[in-house]
């Protein structure tokens, strides 16, 4: 059991990462990835909604008819989100401007849906808190190195401090739209290298 | 009527919805890899954009702002959205079969198109009176489509193309998306 539920957890950092393993949850990926700290942000508020919402339809999941059951996971993800949302509105007012309405599109992120679908509407409980911290965790580590390339280039600054010198020219491509698909595009490709043995 | 005609050309072209604003992203990478679904997806969802839109506008001024029940709007949107694509679903299966058919699987996949949402939180942020409203879900709507149609036919020439192994499918989708983006990006101050 200990070891399954492990399992679980793991396979979401490496494995099955997304959005590089499980190509889902493009836009928030590419929307805000300008700086780490929207990266971190964002993928913690995915993050906790994920956990969340796969607890309670794993909970719920000899409850749910089986024929509505999409309505239902988007009701439950919806309620979270709209916690989230709040709390963020209270607690961190910046990065809640920052990321605006991309905080209430997490309802229509794929990774949510996709994994209540997939594995919390199947597995008990344990297994699919863990499954939602895997992949949560995997999501906030994608975002912060996405957002980390494209900061560093884009701006020339890491979490807000300068790291090049007052010479530095900051490539701006990278921080605006073309840049954020080319920038993925390529990061696929070098997990797609080194993901080859 | 300038007014709505700026209002559209920069939904179209210079906010364009997928490539400015990053939205509805999944769908565009799924189904361009063929014109026929292409052409599917950007009708279908051309046809419950506008409708979502301009229902997303009337829950949220006679219902959400009229109670003061604002914070529901996340929720009440995305059902809304839920349900109509089934209501849509059923009364083109009975009314107009040759539609549903050419529609395929495409409707029920727009519940969790995001550029459906996004432009319903859109209206609502930009505070569009009704006609607004109406005319920038439309644009927004044409927007998406003619980006996913004109990737498309890129990702159809791409195909016969030699592709490093690491790049292929996602990977060459992504960077010919950003190529599209900055094409796009030159309408950047035609307003």
């Amino acid at each position: 059991m200990a070891k399954t539920v492990t399992q679980e957890f793991v396979k979401g950092l490496w494995a099955e990462i997304p959005p590089f393993r499980l190509v889902l949850g493009l836009c928030p990926t590419l929307a805000v990835t300008k700086t780490v700290e929207d990266g971190i942000g964002m993928g913690v508020a995915t993050g906790f909604v994920l956990v969340c919402s796969n607890l309670l339809i794993s909970m719920l999941r000899n409850v749910i008819p089986s024929k509505v059951r999409i309505a239902c996971y988007i009701i439950v993800v919806a309620t979270f989100v709209t916690v989230v949302e709040l709390l963020m509105q209270a607690f961190t007012y910046p990065l809640y401007l920052s990321l605006g309405i991309f905080i209430p599109l997490i309802v229509v992120n794929c990774i949510v849906l996709g994994r209540a679908e997939a594995f919390a509407s199947k597995n008990k409980i344990l297994p699919s808190i863990a499954d939602g911290l895997g992949i949560g965790i995997g999501y906030t580590l994608s975002l912060a190195a996405l957002g980390a390339v494209r900061e560093v280039f884009g701006s020339g600054t890491f979490l807000g401090n300068p790291v090049f010198g007052p010479s530095f020219q900051p490539f701006t491509f990278m921080v605006q739209a073309p840049g954020a698909f080319v920038c993925l595009g390529l990061m696929l490709c070098l997990m797609n290298l080194a993901g080859k043995k | 009527m300038g007014d709505y005609l700026v209002l559209i050309i920069s939904c179209i072209l210079i906010n364009n919805i997928l490539l400015a604003q990053y939205l509805g992203n999944c769908p565009f990478l799924g189904t361009s890899k063929r014109m026929e679904t292409a052409v599917g997806m950007a009708m279908a969802v051309v046809f419950v954009l506008v409708m979502a839109g301009v229902l997303a506008w009337v829950i949220d001024h006679y219902v959400l702002k009229a109670f003061h029940l604002e914070y529901l709007m996340t929720i009440s949107f995305i059902l809304v959205i839920a349900a109509l694509v089934q209501f849509v679903e059923m009364f083109l299966k009975k009314s107009i079969p040759a539609l549903y058919s050419g529609l395929g699987i495409f409707l029920p996949l727009i519940t969790t198109n995001c550029a459906v949402l996004g432009v319903c939180l859109i209206n609502v942020k930009e505070e569009y009176d009704f006609m607004h409203a109406l005319v920038a879900s439309f644009a927004y709507a044409v927007g998406y489509g003619l980006a996913l149609i004109l990737f498309a036919s890129v990702r159809e020439r791409i195909i016969l193309g030699r592709v490093p192994r690491p790049l292929q499918d996602t990977s060459i989708g992504l960077v010919t998306a950003g190529l599209i983006s900055l094409a796009f990006y030159a309408f950047k101050g035609m307003v």
